[in-house]
């Protein structure tokens, strides 16, 4: 800020190119590093030089202005406003129709950035004609280039079904769907990433999606060993099966279940949020599909999940997928209740540090209204709260009648006198299941 | 006489008698006239009052039986009805038996198939087999992939590194470094410096000038080289002496590259000729016949007429009404010519 950028602007306008090629990567590398620099490139008017004469010009000073645009539009949405309003986008898409693979790197990175802060500015990149250009971008041979339009793509879809109607008008879902057995890993990022950004709108997004055949190919970038390519595969995965039914159908029946839980069981930290949500969605739909989920052996990993990690939402994640698994019928409560982790939940929902308490609520009440599993039932007894002890006390009710062993094991096991112990209401539901307990049993010993 | 006085007597008190006797009968008509007229009413009413009991018996009479036939009519339509009804409710109780086994086993057999659940979640567990199976041995195969790779690349760099190293190889009469005599065998590195030819100068220049990753190019780690295709000459090399031209000349002409000329580029069935036999082809293709057309009708006139073959055979349409179909030769019938027997 001493003046740098007065003096670098008159030579913009020098005869000699390859002075204009270096003030301009100079006045890209200032943007670049802070927003106030940026904003300073905006106010000092510079972006109309740059952008006025572009399509004259070589390859690098094209290379060069695009740096520019890019160094000041990544910073905020009021700079990226400022690039598009003095008319940078046209000349944007105009490299984006060069010859050279630099040029177009260098302006699909620009409209990327621009067109990741909001949808307004989405809109712009795409009034200007950008996406069928990216499309193109994405064909050509060098990776490079390919990511950034992939990951371009994958912003501009990101915002609104619209948006992501465009791009998939544009032709976008059969190369990107190709693309996913490149093996470059940052390559199968964005393009993961792109994918689930257009199948998360809607139903019928996520349908042409799948249309495009991207399982069982899909299920191959959960065994990679980049940990954000599985990230990524598991979003779209996630994405697909959260909007039907039958989505989440073909995805079981495609084997998407056993890969999804075998990358929950081999990464740690958030890499494994997506795989987590994704078995919730699907067990969420139908009772059969959430069967599905047992049968594939989901319960230990989720189990696993909520045990060791340690932030909060990873964990919430977990305890709303189980109790998505476990709340249809009593044979789903009590896969749930075998893999003992009742008592865990407990103790996180007990436990005054969580914030998460309402979905570790719902979760517990879910399960516990299905489960009739009686000895995973009976360590709650102890230490349960009163709210929770309602319906614990009230599936002991519903099964203690029709069953003698489980009564002559409650009373071994001295779930009898806990339930004694417990104060209630007369005439609240907690009395009314305690009085059901003590008629299964002899006046002599319900003392 | 005395009657006479006893008449006239009576005379006087007759007047006024007489003149009671038809007062009274006066007043007394009248009341005789009220009492007639209310015996006669009464009778009257009497009369009357029996004809309307009487008529009353009979109409009870009718309204006793029209009654009767009422609601014995409504009798039987109520029962009817209650018939009707409870064929309906046994109807209905078939229907609602048949309607529950039918349910039942529709549910059971359709829509929640137990026997289908199960082998569709052992069909799962299997297929979920066989995909973690193809994903491992996948992951396996990219492990040892990559293990390749790297394996090769030492190798490589092993092996340029003995080229490099050429000239520590040993000699007859003097061992090398890796070739110690108090060893058994040379050393490996031995055998690759055997093995290897040696590495020369100018190979050692040919790193190619767009080798480094393109989105490097802005955030620049290296100057950025608007580089020229020529590789430069090499510095203090002493010019030859002599009438020579400027090396880079002569190089640039003898290894200019090819520019043919568009002529030269396009093959000798160039597309007008590859055009030109589609079209022939095609035209070879949708002949029917090869007559020519004639285009006025007198060069027809001399043909003659081919007519069809419903026309040419004389086993055409017979008329309607014939009874035989064959050919049929009279002259040739020899039945009623034999007159006797041949036998």
């Amino acid at each position: 800020n001493s003046g740098v950028l007065s003096l670098l602007r008159p030579l913009l306008l020098d005869v000699v190119p390859t002075i204009q090629q270096t003030a301009a990567l100079a006045l890209g590398r200032l943007a670049n590093y802070n927003d106030a620099l940026a904003e300073a490139v905006v106010k000092g008017n510079i972006l109309p030089h740059l952008v006025c004469s572009l399509s004259e010009q070589n390859r690098f000073y094209k290379k060069a202005a695009a740096f520019v645009l890019r160094a000041v539009g990544k910073h905020s949405p009021q700079l990226a406003q400022a690039i598009v309003q003095c008319g940078a986008l046209e000349m944007l898409v105009i490299c984006l129709e060069d010859f050279d693979p630099g040029v177009k790197e260098a302006a699909s990175w620009a409209l990327g950035y621009i067109a990741r802060h909001n949808s307004e500015l989405s809109q712009a990149v795409v009034d200007a004609g950008a996406v069928p250009l990216l499309v193109l971008c994405i064909q050509e041979p060098e990776i490079a280039l390919k990511r950034i339009a992939a990951s371009t793509l994958s912003d501009i879809s990101k915002h609104s079904p619209e948006l992501a109607q465009t791009v998939v008008d544009a032709g976008a879902i059969a190369h990107l769907a190709q693309m996913i057995l490149n093996p470059d890993a940052k390559l199968k990022r964005q393009v993961l990433s792109a994918l689930s950004q257009i199948a998360k709108h809607s139903v019928d997004l996520a349908e042409l999606v799948v249309e495009a055949e991207i399982f069982p190919v899909v299920l191959t970038c959960l065994k990679d060993s980049d940990e954000y390519v599985k990230k990524n595969g598991a979003t779209l995965i996630r994405e697909i099966a959260k909007h039907t039914p039958e989505l989440s159908q073909l995805i079981v029946n495609a084997g998407g279940v056993a890969a999804v839980i075998d990358c929950i069981g081999s990464c740690r930290g958030t890499v494994r949020l997506p795989g987590i949500m994704m078995l919730g969605y699907v067990a969420a739909h139908s009772e059969n599909l959430s069967m599905a989920v047992i049968v594939s052996k989901g319960i230990p990993p989720l189990c696993a999940c909520l045990i060791e990690e340690h932030e909060d939402h990873i964990k919430a994640a977990a305890a709303w997928a189980l109790g998505q698994v476990g709340r249809h019928t009593p044979e789903h409560a009590r896969a749930v209740a075998v893999a003992n982790v009742l008592p865990t939940l407990l103790a996180m929902y007990m436990d005054t540090r969580s914030s998460e308490d309402l979905q570790m609520k719902a979760t517990l009440k879910s399960i516990l209204q299905k489960c009739t599993y009686l000895p995973a039932l009976e360590p709650l007894l102890h230490d349960a709260p009163p709210n929770i002890m309602k319906h614990i006390v009230g599936q002991f009710s519903k099964v203690l009648p029709h069953d003698s062993k489980a009564r002559r094991l409650f009373v071994t096991t001295g779930g009898l006198k806990k339930v004694q112990e417990i104060k209630a209401e007369p005439g609240s539901l907690l009395q009314e299941y305690i009085n059901t307990i003590n008629s299964c049993y002899p006046e002599e010993i319900v003392r | 006489m005395a009657a006479l006085a006893r008449l006239q007597t009576r005379l006087s008190g007759l007047r006024e008698e007489y003149f009671r006797r038809k007062r009274s009968v006066f007043e007394i008509r009248k009341i005789e006239y009220k009492a007639a007229i209310k015996i006669q009413s009464w009778f009257r009413g009497c009369r009357v009052r029996a004809y309307l009991r009487y008529l009353n018996k009979r109409v009870i009479f009718i309204q006793k039986w029209w009654r009767g036939y009422q609601s014995r009519r409504y009798f039987r339509k109520m029962v009817e009805t209650a018939y009707f009804i409870m064929k309906m409710n046994f109807y209905n109780e078939m229907a609602v038996r048949i309607q529950k086994r039918w349910r039942g086993y529709y549910v059971r057999k359709y829509i929640h198939n137990y026997y289908a659940l199960k082998k569709y979640l052992e069909a799962i567990s299997v297929n979920n087999e066989i995909v973690r199976n193809e994903l491992q041995q996948y992951a396996e195969m990219k492990e040892k992939e990559e293990k390749r790779k790297d394996i090769e690349k030492k190798e490589k760099e092993k092996k340029h590194q003995a080229r490099k190293m050429h000239y520590l190889l040993s000699t007859e009469k003097i061992a090398g470094i890796y070739n110690s005599p108090f060893r058994k065998s040379p050393d490996p590195m031995e055998l690759l410096l055997r093995k290897s030819k040696p590495l020369s100068h100018r190979q050692q220049q040919m790193k190619s000038p767009f080798a480094y990753e393109l989105y490097d190019w802005p955030t620049c780690k290296r100057p950025p080289t608007f580089s020229t295709a020529q590789p430069l000459p090499p510095i203090g090399r002493q010019k030859p002496q002599g009438p020579f031209r400027d090396t880079a000349e002569v190089l640039q002409q003898r290894y200019k590259p090819l520019e043919p000329t568009l002529r030269v580029a396009a093959s000798i069935n160039s597309p007008l000729e590859k055009a030109r036999e589609e079209m022939k082809k095609e035209e070879w293709r949708n002949c029917i016949h090869d007559n020519e057309f004639l285009p006025f009708s007198s060069y027809h006139k001399n043909e003659k007429y081919d007519p069809s073959i419903h026309r040419s055979v004389k086993y055409g349409q017979e008329t309607y009404g014939i009874k035989h179909f064959r050919e049929v030769q009279p002259q040739k019938w020899v039945a009623d010519k034999v007159s006797h027997c041949i036998f």
